[in-house]
């Protein structure tokens, strides 16, 4: 009886234990998240939201800082490139567009750049945006 | 006959300048358009100048820039915001 409660309690413990993984899974599925790398120079002020829709070094910049921002920017503009395509706009206006967005989904602590090429600070009040940003 | 002698040489005006001693005044008028010529070149040697504004080209296209973008934002917004969430390791 003892034992048939303990695998009983086993094999409830392993289908939530599942279950949450599936609801993880579910909730991060389409997104892949950042390098860690990126996400350490993110919080740390080293790299800010540029208004353009690009990263941008907030501070002094090291060859591994530039490396990495660069990477991202590449990628950023290939995805750009490829949207702005399909909507025909320009790859100008669709990184601008997702500048906006960008910095409005800047989380308190992050750097973004605020109109007069300014890095800001984002806190928990709205950022400083460009007047033509929805 | 006097004046056609003169007009049919080689050195036509400079003649007519030099020359006033003519016995119905021909180098007075001859003077006067002299005048004038050097007043003509001049002006348009100051108007040459005046011509020579450089247009700045590169800031009317950032105005067209700004016009545009004004509008295509809105509409580019919401798809801008799935292709941030689709991408987040790069964003």
């Amino acid at each position: 009886m003892g034992m048939m409660q303990m695998t009983n309690l086993t094999r409830k413990i392993g289908l939530a234990t599942g279950a949450a993984a599936l609801a993880l899974g579910a909730l991060s599925s389409p997104a892949i998240a950042r390098d860690p790398a990126y996400a350490a120079a993110r919080s740390a002020g080293q790299v800010g939201e540029k208004m353009d829709g690009y990263l941008g070094i907030v501070g002094g910049s090291t060859s591994a800082l530039r490396a990495m921002v660069d990477d991202i920017n590449i990628k950023r503009k290939a995805v750009y490139a490829q949207k702005a395509k399909a909507q025909h706009a320009t790859i100008e206006e669709y990184a601008f567009t997702s500048g906006c967005v960008l910095i409005s989904q800047t989380i308190p602590g992050e750097k973004y750049e605020a109109p007069g090429n300014v890095w800001k600070t984002r806190t928990s009040a709205a950022p400083d945006r460009d007047p033509r940003c929805p | 006959m006097i004046s056609n002698r003169l007009t049919g040489l080689p050195l036509a005006a400079t003649s007519v300048c030099m020359s006033n001693a003519g016995q119905h005044q021909v180098g007075r008028p001859g003077r006067r358009a002299c005048g004038a010529t050097a007043v003509l070149i001049a002006g348009a040697m100051a108007l040459s100048g005046c011509i020579s504004v450089n247009a700045p080209n590169d800031a009317i296209v950032i105005e067209l820039n700004i016009n545009i973008k004004q509008e295509v934002i809105y509409r580019l917004a919401a798809d801008a915001e799935n292709t941030i969430e689709e991408n987040a390791d790069i964003f």
